[in-house]
Parts: C-alpha cells; sequence; structure tokens
C-alpha cells in the first residue's frame, strides 16, 4: 500500500504566502490522505513559474489540483487564476480559491474567471482541518480529474 | 422572496436528468439532508435551456444556485447544455458539475476543458450513489461560496 502511495502520488499546488496557514494544509493535508504530495508557492509570480515550468521549476509536475489564495504578493490570485484559465493547457486543472476574503465582490469575480470553486479559510483551526478533509473527500476521491497530459 | 423552512433562503438547485430512478434517489437524498434545497428537474438538455433563460413553460423559473448536469440526455445533451451555458456571460458563473454514468476519460477532459466546474461519476451501488449525492451537498452547498442570484429568488 505504501509502495503504491509513493508510485502514485496526487499533485497538488497550493499558492498561499501565510506560513502558518500552509503548516496547516501540509498538516491536514498529511493526515486526510499520504498520497497527496503538496507543493508550495508563495506568491503568484512563483505560482506561473512552477506552472510553467521555468527555473527553478523545470521539473515540476503538472497539478491535478491548484489551492489559490486570492491575496498575494507581487501577483494576486486574480492574476493568477486569469491566467490559467486563458491558457489552452491549463485551463482543464482545477483550480480551487481557498482565501479568507467573503466578499461578494470576490466570489463573483473569481466564478465570473471560472475558477472551479471557491472556499473560504475558517479561522478556527479543527474547522480547517476539516475543510481541508472535505477538499480531499471531494476532489481527490470522488471527483474525477483531467488526467495529466504530460505525465 | 420565498423563505425556505427553519427561515433560510433557498437553495434553487437545477438538475438534468433522464432517468426517473437517478431523479428520485436525488430527491430523497437532498430532502434527507438539507431542507434549504428546491431541487428542479428537467430530463433534457431543451428543457434545461428553456428553464435557464425563463423560456415557454419557465418564465417564473428561479435562477440556480447550482446545476447538475448528466451528459447522456434525449434532444439536446449535456456537453451541448454546458457549452451554452459557460458560453453565456451570465449564466457562466453558475457552479455546473457533471453527474453521469461515463468514466471515459475522453468525456472527462472534453468536459473540463468546456469549463465544467467538477466532474462526477455515478455509481452503481445505491447506498454509494446517496454517499455521493450527501458528499455533493455538503461540499457544495454547505462550504463552498456560491455566486449570489442576482434578483430575488
Amino acid at each position: 500500500m505504501q509502495d503504491m502511495e509513493k508510485a502514485n502520488p496526487i499533485q497538488v499546488l497550493l499558492v498561499e504566502d501565510s506560513p502558518g496557514d500552509v503548516r496547516l494544509t501540509q498538516e491536514a493535508f498529511r493526515e486526510a490522505n499520504p498520497s497527496v504530495h503538496l507543493h508550495l508557492a508563495s506568491d503568484g509570480v512563483e505560482a506561473l513559474a512552477f506552472l510553467r515550468h521555468e527555473a527553478p521549476y523545470r521539473d515540476a509536475p503538472r497539478p491535478d489540483l491548484t489551492l489559490l489564495d486570492l491575496n498575494l504578493p507581487r501577483m494576486d490570485g486574480r492574476e493568477v487564476l486569469a491566467y490559467i484559465k486563458a491558457d489552452e493547457s491549463l485551463k482543464t486543472m482545477p483550480t480551487v480559491i481557498l482565501t479568507t476574503s467573503e466578499a461578494e465582490v470576490d466570489i463573483a469575480r473569481s466564478y465570473q474567471l471560472q475558477a472551479n470553486c471557491y472556499l473560504c479559510k475558517p479561522v478556527q483551526l479543527q474547522e480547517f482541518e476539516a475543510l481541508v478533509k472535505s477538499i480531499n473527500d471531494f476532489w481527490l476521491t470522488r471527483a474525477q480529474l483531467p488526467q495529466r497530459q504530460d505525465s | 422572496m420565498k423563505v425556505a423552512p427553519e427561515g433560510r433562503m433557498p437553495l434553487h438547485v437545477l438538475l438534468v436528468e433522464d432517468s426517473p430512478g437517478d431523479v428520485l434517489l436525488m430527491q430523497e437524498t437532498f430532502r434527507d439532508v438539507n431542507s434549504s434545497v428546491r431541487l428542479h428537474v428537467v430530463n433534457d438538455g431543451t428543457q434545461a435551456m428553456s428553464f435557464l433563460r425563463r423560456g415557454p413553460g419557465y418564465a417564473d423559473a428561479p435562477r440556480p444556485d447550482f446545476i447538475l448536469l448528466d451528459l447522456n440526455l434525449p434532444k439536446m445533451d449535456g456537453r451541448q447544455v454546458l457549452v451554452e451555458i459557460k458560453n453565456d456571460e451570465d449564466l457562466k458563473t453558475i457552479p455546473t458539475v457533471i453527474l453521469t454514468t461515463s468514466e471515459a476519460e475522453a468525456d472527462v477532459v472534453k468536459a473540463y476543458q468546456l469549463q465544467t466546474n467538477c466532474y462526477l461519476c455515478k455509481p452503481m451501488q445505491l447506498h454509494e450513489f446517496e454517499s455521493l449525492v450527501r458528499s455533493i451537498n455538503d461540499f457544495w452547498l454547505v462550504r463552498a461560496r456560491l455566486p449570489q442570484a442576482r434578483e430575488p429568488s
């Protein structure tokens, strides 16, 4: 079972600038699904470099799922989302907004830009863990994801 | 503006599904897990577009908060419905999830190319199907933020 998990990792890209939230997400995924390989980008510029396989991400795998914060330094999540959904090869990759903003304008705009889904980060630790579990349950266990084209 | 039991806003879910058994299962499961859900059912792609555009027979149809769409439908299939929804500036923000029997990779990829929000396969076993509907409710109708309808529903 362990070999299977290592042989077939699920690649998740987390675009998040808060170290605390990064750590929470890492731990919650480790609990929920050891097959998940969580890649980190701390701003929009790094995220795009990862997705475009630019240095230092030349060997980066294509993510099966991207979790994207909206409010990021250098290039915000809205720009990253717009880029992903305008790119023929990236737009099929499920991209879920995971952010603190509950503003209706952010929700509406994200869905206009064709975000697959929009989630608000809970403040409570237990609720945050429960949310990551449900992301894992729904997106990585139940949903059909498009297979990676460059694997 | 209608208010659901418990004083909560109704959640309008449009189910585009031609199998009576699957419709019944979803009606029963949603009724069990979420009393805010108003499940609207249409049986083919043409009805789906009439509902969404408030055409003949659907003048008072509410704007759905969420759409569950089978692929294999009479008259106009789900792929065509998806194309029409996602090409419509107004409709494309409604989260639209494919729920179908096909596991074919070509169907999955095509649906994501057409910008479906998510793709789900219907399980064969009844209890697994119920479990899937519960998880759809939990993830999409409880946890996720959905765009607000622009007019009172």
